[in-house]
């Protein structure tokens, strides 16, 4: 038996797909067999094992270890097996070809960076053969193979093979996929797999192993701008390290970093790790680093680090291309947990444009649920805002996955940026924040010699509902403790800084809110808390508060929803208050929100807790 | 070289959403030579902290020289060490004559489940490796465990890009494994890499024999190799087609699906 003793260079994943019954097992048996990678005895004993309860031998048996897999003959779950050809490392995932276990296929392939898509010869282009084509398209798998399988049982026609490779050329053009190789094999007799095939001399191209070692690892990515999206802080030492995985371009000491939403800047001072001499000054993608700042600004997981000149886009809501896998529908309207790269947050589905039958790609419009294992195109809406790539440039940071409840249902990739209506108050924001003067006095500083952080409280509500005189006291109530705080009533810019405004432009809400969020964005920058009413907006609130949102983010925004029947608060509110209010209760309230949110300490004198600065 | 940063890269971005979602977590250390490189690749992962207790599960029948390697990294890498131990079981004179599947069951399996439920844990991270054997090779990186520690291999959830399962219903656990990629060359390699410690019954001290696994002492036999160094281990495994854990009586017949089904490592 021929052993492989070459050092490996590199690992590379790939994973085997296709219809159930195919011979997706069986080529991975035959594979190993031929290079001599199976361990001694390993052959003899499930040989000795399938003769001991009357079956007959099959190369599958080497991989499908349940029990279950066995008896039932097919695959269950993706196993991950190796071996080494030419100085690579395979990693080869072999992925259930039946669709009840769909979601394990994706799995599998969702880890590979190439794949071999196996169609049986006899059977033709079945179901599964398609579905598994389009998801490799749409999980990034770009790099595949069609191997047609099991041509011993069509005689080894040239014929089928064309016929085959015809279909099924045409269904990938769909959706511009386009295959490497269509390799026509016989996985039980060993044709064509490692060894060139006696019976089809008509076929001239490469075998599946020669396929396997032309397959390239993945493009540098390091050469594309820097995305590196934030993991986690650690302080357990003097160091505060921000950590992460580069996952497309490169960073160096010394780079000017931007982190997205927030628009926090600051230096890499180091870069650090563990037992590596001399330390590193540098780091690319694909790598897990840690770097420190030279200024102690607050960032947090779910931050997208990027250099100034090549930010990613930050919205509210994005158009998608999902595939569903979970136990109940996706359905419109519903709360769903976001991931994209390491941002974690609540969104909803917008609208569903169609569902795409991936038998035909056929699409079928006007539907409120995306049923398990359908591909739909839809858009999400995001209750804060997100930074992310079109997958169509960057692999990592534009695509996500739902979670419902405890489980990862869904995954997908973003196609389109959707304009949300926050947008030029996000880009007015950015450009403010990117020119924005320091002085010596860092926020930090101000927190520590003021005993709390800047916050902005945000009153809203329709008429006469008690939200100035919440305010009022509001304000008394944190000055009397001994907090630095400032009532900004909107009556006090209309008389001055708004004097400019036309009567028309005082009627609509756009330039009022501007103003009104840049000034509470000035006096937040001094140190205060900001308490504030939408009264100047009257029944336009909702819109004002999301502009002023937008304005100061990222400081902490607490909003308190004043009604006097109940009726549905804004996004985000914080405290809500129904009916005839006990003005003290609704002060102690929100004095346990600023607390519960780390901008006032639990008690008065003492230190907050400054896990970080805004 | 460089494949070995590749898996080393995977693992510290594993371990680092490991110790973000789980606020009761924990590491199984079995003093291995997996389970030491996972222990060295926290390090890596928190610059030189290992912020969450070491578990071993003593079963008591282990061989003497892994439990003084065990106590003198501890203190050198001041490491919180948690021993479980299934007591009554070996009060009641539990050994691997009554049977090897029964003993390990009640020393390694119940003993884990018990430090688990007492320390009520909710992640723990593991050495294993796909390549070990096949029940392996089907597992997640981030993979459930029901109220009674087991594992339903026929609905595992979806593993997507860098995306784990990090949420679960009470009274379940999750268990975590960095190291599903590596292969043992791999371990080896790394080991020579970083130099990291490892316990000598590794290495042949002149018999010519040698650990390639190590378990407990009646249940793992070495193997024929004269294999004296770092180097000479992973030529000898270049060259090798025997399976690592055929010294390892546990594995034979479907011993270890049974046993990982109802919860072992």
């Amino acid at each position: 038996m021929q052993v492989n003793v070459t050092k490996p260079s590199e690992n590379l994943n790939i994973v085997i797909v296709g219809h159930v019954d195919h011979g997706k097992s069986t080529l991975l048996g035959r594979l190993y067999a031929d290079t001599g990678s199976l361990p001694d005895g390993k052959l003899e004993k499930v040989q000795a094992i399938c003769k001991q309860q009357g079956k007959e031998f099959e190369y599958a048996f080497l991989f499908d270890a349940f029990l279950e897999e066995q008896e039932q003959g097919i695959t269950i779950d993706t196993a991950r097996t190796f071996f080494m050809w030419k100085g690579r490392q395979y990693i080869i995932i072999d992925a259930p070809g039946h669709k009840e276990f769909l979601k394990n296929m994706i799995s599998g392939a969702a880890r590979a960076e190439a794949a071999l898509l196996l169609i049986d010869a006899l059977e033709g282009v079945k179901e599964q053969s398609k579905k598994h084509g389009y998801l490799l398209s749409l999980l990034g798998v770009r790099q595949f193979a069609v191997v047609v399988n099991k041509m011993d049982l069509v005689g080894y026609r040239q014929d089928v093979f064309d016929g085959i490779e015809k279909e099924y050329r045409e269904f990938l053009g769909q959706f511009k996929a386009v295959p490497a190789q269509f390799i026509p094999v016989s996985a039980k007799l060993g044709d064509n797999i490692a060894n060139r095939s006696q019976a089809m001399s008509w076929y001239s191209g490469p075998t599946v192993l020669d396929t396997l070692s032309a397959f390239q690892k993945e493009t540098a990515r390091s050469e594309q701008p820097l995305r590196l999206s934030v993991q986690d802080v650690y302080k357990f030492d003097a160091r505060r390290i921000i950590t992460g995985r580069i996952t497309a371009g490169r960073l160096k000491v010394g780079d000017h970093l931007v982190f997205s939403p927030s628009n926090k800047r600051a230096n890499i001072r180091t870069v650090e790790a563990f037992n590596i001499e001399p330390q590193p000054t540098e780091g690319q993608a694909g790598q897990s680093i840690g770097i420190t700042l030279d200024e102690q600004i607050f960032v947090e997981r779910g931050e997208m680090a990027s250099h100034q000149e090549q930010l990613p886009s930050v919205s509210t809501a994005f158009r998608a291309n999902l595939f569903w896998l979970g136990k109940k529908p996706l359905e419109k309207g519903r709360k769903y947990l976001l991931r994209v790269a390491t941002k974690e947050v609540d969104c909803e589905v917008a609208s569903i444009h169609r569902i795409i039958d991936t038998m035909d790609l056929a699409q079928q419009q006007g539907s409120n649920s995306v049923g398990k294992n359908q591909v739909a195109e839809l858009t999400l809406r995001t209750k804060a805002p997100v930074a992310f790539d079109l997958s169509a440039s960057f692999e990592a940071t534009g695509r996500f996955v739902l979670v419902d409840e405890y489980d990862i249902a869904g995954g997908g990739i973003i196609t389109e940026l959707v304009h949300d209506d926050q947008e030029f108050l996000r880009e007015e924001a950015r450009r403010r924040d990117f020119a924005w003067v320091k002085g010596e006095v860092t926020v930090e500083d101000r927190a520590q010699q003021y005993g709390h952080r800047a916050a902005i409280v945000l009153i809203t509500g329709g008429r006469h509902t008690g939200k100035s005189f919440l305010a009022r006291k509001l304000e008394g109530r944190l000055v009397a403790d001994g907090r630095h705080a400032y009532l900004l009533d909107g009556e006090n810019l209309r008389r001055g800084l708004d004097a400019d405004l036309s009567e028309e432009e005082r009627g609509q809400t756009t330039e009022m809110a501007r103003r009104y969020g840049e000034v509470a964005r000035l006096l937040i920058d001094t140190g205060l808390i900001v308490v504030s009413t939408t009264n100047p907006f009257g029944m336009a609130y909702r819109e004002a508060s999301e502009a002023i949102r937008t304005l100061v983010h990222p400081a902490p925004v607490i909003a308190v929803h004043m009604s006097k029947t109940a009726e549905e608060p804004p996004p985000n509110t914080d405290v809500v208050l129904t009916g005839p209010t006990d003005f003290d209760a609704a002060t102690a309230r929100i004095l346990d929100e600023l607390k519960r949110r780390g901008v006032l300490a639990q008690a008065i004198g003492a230190k907050p807790v400054f896990q970080y600065s805004i | 070289m460089k494949h070995l940063r590749q898996l080393e890269d995977q693992s510290v971005y594993i371990l680092r959403e490991a110790y973000k979602h789980f606020n009761n977590l924990a590491m199984l250390w079995s003093m291995g030579k997996d389970s030491t490189v996972l222990l060295w690749l926290a390090r890596k992962a928190f610059f030189g902290h290992v912020p969450f207790p070491l578990l071993h599960v003593d079963t008591s029948y282990k061989i003497p020289a892994m439990i003084e390697y065990r106590d003198r990294l501890a203190r050198e890498w001041r490491l919180d060490l948690v021993v479980g131990q299934n007591k009554e079981a070996l009060a009641a004179g539990m050994n691997h004559t009554l049977g090897r599947v029964v003993c390990c069951t009640a020393l390694k399996t119940n003993g884990l489940k018990q430090l688990l439920e007492h320390k009520g844990y909710t992640g723990v991270i593991l050495g294993v490796r796909a390549d070990e054997e096949g029940t392996r090779a089907k597992e997640r990186y981030f993979s459930p465990r029901d109220k009674h520690g087991d594992w339903d291999f026929r609905d595992q959830p979806p593993e997507l890009w860098d995306q784990y399962k990090t949420t679960f219903p009470p009274g379940t656990h999750i268990r975590i494994h960095p190291l599903l990629d590596w292969t043992e060359i791999n371990i080896w390699e790394y080991i020579r890499l970083e130099n990291i410690p490892f316990i000598d019954l590794y290495l042949d001290k002149g018999d010519g024999t040698r650990y390639r696994s190590l378990g407990c002492a009646p249940c793992t036999t070495p193997i024929k190799s004269t294999a004296k160094t770092v180097d000479d281990i992973i030529e000898e495994l270049r060259h090798t087609t025997v399976a690592e854990r055929s010294g390892r009586a546990q594995d034979e017949g479907r011993g270890m699906e049974l046993l990982r089904k109802d919860g072992y490592m």
